[in-house]
């Protein structure tokens, strides 16, 4: 099939970006975007001209390191990751416009690359366990329910692509940082730094500059791991609940 | 450029680290002998770690726990996206929770026959005791594992043994671990305990006085090249499977930091080991860009076959029973669709070889649910599959509920890599190589689930063990910037980037590394034999000639260039290819992951030559010379050599 | 440094207004109170079926609350204050909120998506201010009667009646009441999540409330005006 694409090229993130135009033919429906993507690239190359810089790696949808917004899509139609998006779901004469997560606290790097490292500093604040290495116990000396357990794991799904701050009409984090608050304090283990986590991590997520929650649910719609909205919900009252027990925050 | 046309043998190299005695008390008689660095003393040194996955990440939360001083690297935008994070099936560890038989000597026993015979024991041993402290560190971290009604952990069999010990996450075991570590290491680097380079990326080390003293990076998104130095450097860069082009590696995944580190004197041990692993979704045309793997667990289930008739082009549902070949059960009755993943691979190839492939360019073959959807109900396999289908599903666009699965054979893993002793120490002092980087515990064949057990023993436990010992007999001296070897390091590089960017031929990188990779992939893959290897030796010299004098690297070298990123690190992949052919050339053996097509048995199994090769094959790199094999004999005290067979 | 702020101990208060989840919460909690409200005043409303005495005595009634413990009127002026309180509350908050999640997406993006979220969650801010206004407005009619055609204290069955005989002033009422639906519709769900109250299990019944209690507040204030217009109400 043969596609148009109008894609943000910026240089740098001193310089100012615009949308720009590009034709490709014969694209096959069984590449993925990425490769998709490479193959303007390629042309680009031969043709002299500077290809796309997009941020990918494991090209199976786990890192978390693609990320475009897709005709106004966060990962595009299909709820997935970027890179296990496939052709297939585009007709040949499509235009396709493609863009970085827009963010103020994702400021673009180079054309679709974007600069996440605030979600770092959100994990930073408390998305762990302090366990350093050699103090832990048995590993079965803490039954963890199993339901707990799955709970844990639903919400450590997380793959920290930021397309839940993309798609968010606020760029809010909140969907990110309330599954590594519920994954770590629905366990045991994480119960000693329950209110410490959240208190930290929210003051976190606001210091990088992220937007409020609005409940739009854009965030859990575009979320490729499906981390649910109430998830949100859950972090709002471990926060509350931290927050009447009066536990120090990091502030 | 140098070219090898062929290798001299050096002195034979010992692990002069291990210690005798009983296996079982070797590892608590290092740490014993071992020297400590005062607590007060550790925040004076510091330690560099390049890579975050599993390995990395491990030690450098453990590092700066303890005290030092840590100056990580990664070349993602976070430490966070570590290729360790794809890891699906699980990790292994002798907890015995099942009382099934299984004990630290199982899994030893086991790691070393699986390794056909080509690691060491000390090692493999302490990888056995360690990996019971790893469940419980990530547990403790908060890892969510599979767990039972009563809370308990869940544990499954994997990949042919017999005893249930593989810890698991669904089907993201690696992603929960990787993230455990990651949480570790953010919680240092919060503390101020560790220094964090994201997008950065080693291209070079630096040796001073015959130390490791430091390395030269640069930062992708500016370009800047920048020196780091340190009183010590540790490598957790991963595997070298990416030289194939398509593989299960990341697409970044390189061998840029270990190979020039062998460059400056590190030794490559073993580089023609290479895992292929049997159950990836096949190429679905040329523009494929990485393959993907799904778990080997299907195999429990699905039946492989493919048509009897060559170039049978039917549908599968239209070829009736009587003219499918289910060629494992058929040549393989006891372990049938079960097989270890070299001898599935290999049959794969086989069969396609002759013509009986299914699927584009006839590259593919059958893994067949029907029976077990007839047998346990849609349901059940649903439950049990349900998000590998939808892989499958959403990458193919077919459901394999009503159609059979294709797959086939792709690169997976690297047995091979820098020469380390027990203490994980290269032969460079104070460099040190953890996790899928060294060569360490697999032998010629690692088994499923290990490959995590590895990574984290060595970054939770075994390097922050060992390391200390080094320090404490190298007290922190202030390693001079001006130092000669630190301009050389940078000039190298500055060198080395300048002319990709001035070379403005007219071939991508990209398509280097496609031709490169499917050389390597004919020659250097799953048979290899004395003619194919010689050719790709010859070819691989002339490619690289090519490529020095026809790339085109767009754009500068002061901004985020992806293409000499990229460029830069096919480059090193074409040198790397050429020692992997030239060790594979060498062992004219067949051994795990490496099938020499001049050594098999009458029934077409890898023979093994142990009177020739028990030997670690660990290569020096010459220079503008040829390559120096030194060989590092291998003795069995405790699990004494057989032929595998699965017949 | 991350040590020393942990030991730091902001009050909780502060904590909370400072936060992006605490000015949610003050807007939730503040939010459920107007919503208390609102159903006490729908209900009272329809009082106005039972004729001019019923409906007149019942507002007599309001200002004798607290009687004796409290003066004539002044649990009605507790209450007014208290709900002027909210309402500045919940709009200073909104109003601090939204401009900082403009500020989050300074840079919009080319390709605008047809709007997926429902009508309701996009109307919220624009919506708030209607009613803002409404609220002004409609003190000024019915509680000082400034604006009222009639305006005569201690009558509000007749000050209703000749309002709503007025074409504009029902268009007005109508409207508003009908933006006060779409608020509630997101904001009760909204409040629901804010305070922690959600869950997936319980995510499907506080929608379905939602709409129920907007449904029954729209209906129960419009009756009041559509009463006047068709005559039932004079």
């Amino acid at each position: 099939m043969n596609l148009t694409l109008r894609i943000w090229r910026q240089r740098s993130s001193e310089q100012a970006g615009a949308m720009t135009t590009y034709e490709v033919r014969d694209i096959s429906p069984d590449m993925s975007f990425l490769e998709m993507l490479d193959v303007l690239n390629e042309e680009l190359i031969l043709r002299g001209e500077d290809p796309v810089a997009f941020d990918h790696d494991c090209r199976e949808g786990i890192c978390g390191a693609c990320g475009m917004v897709i005709n106004g899509q966060a990962h595009g139609p299909e709820r997935t990751t970027t890179c296990q998006l496939h052709m297939r779901h585009f007709q040949d004469g499509d235009t396709i416009d493609v863009e970085p997560w827009r963010a103020a606290a994702f400021p673009v790097v180079r054309d679709l690359v974007v600069d996440r490292s605030a979600f770092d500093r959100v994990i930073g604040a408390g998305g762990y366990i302090t366990a350093p290495t050699g103090s832990a116990p048995e590993a079965h000396a803490t039954p963890v329910p199993k339901e707990a357990a799955d709970t844990a794991f639903e919400h450590a799904e997380c793959i920290g692509c930021g397309a839940c701050v993309a798609a968010c009409p606020n760029g809010s984090a909140m969907l990110f940082t309330s599954a590594k608050v519920v994954h770590l304090n629905s366990l045991p283990q994480g119960a000693p730094e329950r209110e410490s986590r959240v208190l930290g991590m929210v003051a976190a997520m606001d210091e990088q500059g992220f937007g409020g929650c609005t409940n739009t649910g854009e965030c859990a719609t575009a979320c490729p791991k499906g981390i649910p909205l109430p998830s949100i919900a859950a972090m709002n009252r471990e926060y509350l609940r931290a927050l009447r027990k009066g536990a120090p925050g990091r502030v | 450029m140098t070219s090898y046309s062929d290798f001299t043998v050096g002195a034979p190299i010992a692990d002069t680290k291990a210690p005798d005695g009983p296996v079982a008390e070797r590892w608590d008689r290092r740490r014993f002998e071992a020297k400590l660095v005062n607590p007060a003393n550790r925040r004076k040194l510091t330690v560099i770690v390049v890579g975050t996955g599993l390995a990395g990440g491990a030690a450098g939360a453990t590092l700066a726990e303890q005290g030092y001083r840590v100056v990580q690297f990664c070349y993602q935008d976070s430490p966070r996206r570590a290729h360790s994070i794809a890891a699906q099936g699980g990790i292994n560890a002798a907890k015995d929770y099942r009382n099934d038989g299984d004990s630290v000597h199982r899994l030893f026993y086991d790691t070393v026959k699986g390794g056909d015979f080509r690691s060491r024991e000390s090692n493999v041993h302490r990888l056995a005791q360690v990996s019971v402290q790893i469940i419980d560190q990530c547990v403790a971290q908060g890892v969510p594992f599979a767990r039972e009604y009563g809370g308990l952990l869940d544990t499954r069999s994997f990949g042919g043994v017999q005893v249930s010990r593989t810890f698991y996450a669904r089907g993201q075991t690696g992603q929960q671990l990787l993230l455990g570590a990651y949480q570790a290491l953010s919680r240092q680097i919060d503390a101020g305990a560790v220094e964090m380079h994201p997008r950065t990326e080693m291209l070079d080390l630096v040796v001073i006085d015959g130390r490791a003293r430091g390395i030269v990076a640069r930062d992708l998104v500016t370009g800047r090249i920048s020196v780091h130095l340190a009183d010590a450097v540790v490598l957790a860069t991963g595997g070298y499977g990416n030289v194939f082009h398509l593989s299960t590696n990341a697409k970044n995944s390189n061998a840029t930091a270990i190979w020039r580190a062998h460059r400056r004197g590190a030794y490559f041990a073993n580089p023609c080991y290479t895992q292929i692993h049997p159950t990836c979704i096949p190429r679905s045309g040329d523009h494929q860009s990485k393959l993907t793997l799904m778990s080997e667990s299907l195999r429990n289930d699905g039946r492989i076959w493919v048509p009897r008739a060559k170039g049978d082009t039917r549908p599968p549902q239209q070829i009736p029973e009587h003219e499918r070949d289910y060629y494992l059960e058929r040549i393989y009755p006891s372990f049938g669709n079960l097989v270890p993943r070299d001898i599935a691979s290999r049959a794969a190839k086989n069969v396609c070889d002759e013509g009986r492939g299914v699927g584009p360019g006839g590259q593919g073959v059958y893994l067949d649910f029907a029976d077990a959807i007839d047998r346990m109900g849609r349901e059940k396999v649903a439950e049990k599959y349900g998000n590998l289908f939808e892989m499958y599903e959403r990458i193919t666009a077919e459901d394999p509920y009503t159609r059979p699965m294709r797959i086939y054979p792709a690169v997976h893993y690297t047995m091979g890599g820098l020469w380390v002793d027990y203490d994980l120490q290269t032969t460079v002092p104070g460099l040190f190589a953890i996790g899928e980087a060294n060569f360490s515990d697999h032998g010629a064949n690692r088994l499923g689930a290990s490959a995590l057990m590895q990574g984290l023993a060595d970054g939770y436990f075994v390097l922050p063990a060992t390391i200390g010992d080094y320090l404490a007999r190298h007290p922190h001296q202030e390693a001079d910037p001006g130092h000669p070897a630190v301009a050389e390091a940078v000039a190298d590089t500055e060198d080395r980037l300048a002319l990709l960017l001035s070379v403005d031929g007219d071939r991508t990188p990209e398509s280097f590394h496609r031709e490169l990779g499917a050389l390597l992939w004919e020659e250097c893959g799953m048979a290899r034999n004395d003619a194919g290897l010689r050719k790709a030796l010859d070819r691989i010299p002339q490619l690289r000639e090519e490529f020095w004098r026809r790339v085109r690297v767009p754009g500068t070298g002061t901004e985020l260039n992806q293409q000499l990123e990229k460029a830069n690190r096919i480059a090193d992949h074409l040198e790397l290819a050429e020692l992997m052919c030239l060790d594979a050339l060498h062992r004219t053996e067949s051994c795990g992951g490496h099938f020499r097509e001049e050594s098999q048995t009458p029934d077409g199994e890898a023979r093994r030559d142990d009177e020739h090769f028990s030997y670690v094959a660990a290569w020096e790199h010459g220079g503008d010379g040829a390559p120096v094999l030194h060989r590092e004999e291998l003795a069995f005290e405790y699990v004494h050599p057989t032929q595998r067979s699965y017949a | 440094m991350a040590l020393a702020t942990r030991t730091a101990h902001p009050s909780a208060l502060r904590t909370l207004w400072g936060s992006t989840i605490g000015k949610k919460t003050v807007m939730a909690g503040t939010g459920v109170i107007m919503l208390l409200f609102l159903i006490a005043h729908m209900l009272g409303n329809l009082k106005i079926f039972f004729g001019p005495g019923d409906f007149n005595s019942y507002a007599a009634w309001l200002r004798t609350i607290g009687q004796p413990v409290l003066h004539h009127s002044w649990y009605l002026w507790l209450q007014r204050t208290a709900l002027v309180a909210c309402v500045v509350l919940h709009g200073v908050a909104a109003y601090q909120l939204s401009r900082r999640d403009r500020a989050a997406r300074p840079q919009r993006y080319a390709h605008r998506q047809p709007a997926r979220g429902s009508y309701a969650t996009r109307t919220m801010r624009w919506g708030g201010v209607i009613l803002g206004l409404f609220i002004v407005w409609h003190i000024l009619d019915l509680t000082t009667g400034t604006l009222n055609p009639r305006g005569e204290a201690g009558h509000p069955y007749e000050d209703i009646v000749a309002d709503f005989q007025v074409w504009y002033v029902d268009l007005i009422y109508i409207a508003a009441m009908l933006a006060l639906g779409l608020h509630i519709r997101h904001g009760f769900w909204s409040a629901a999540q804010t305070l922690g109250a959600n869950s997936r299990t319980r995510d499907r019944a506080l929608k379905a409330a939602a709409n129920v209690l907007a449904a029954v507040l729209t209906a129960g204030f419009v009756l009041v005006p559509v009463a006047v217009m068709t005559g039932l109400v004079n």
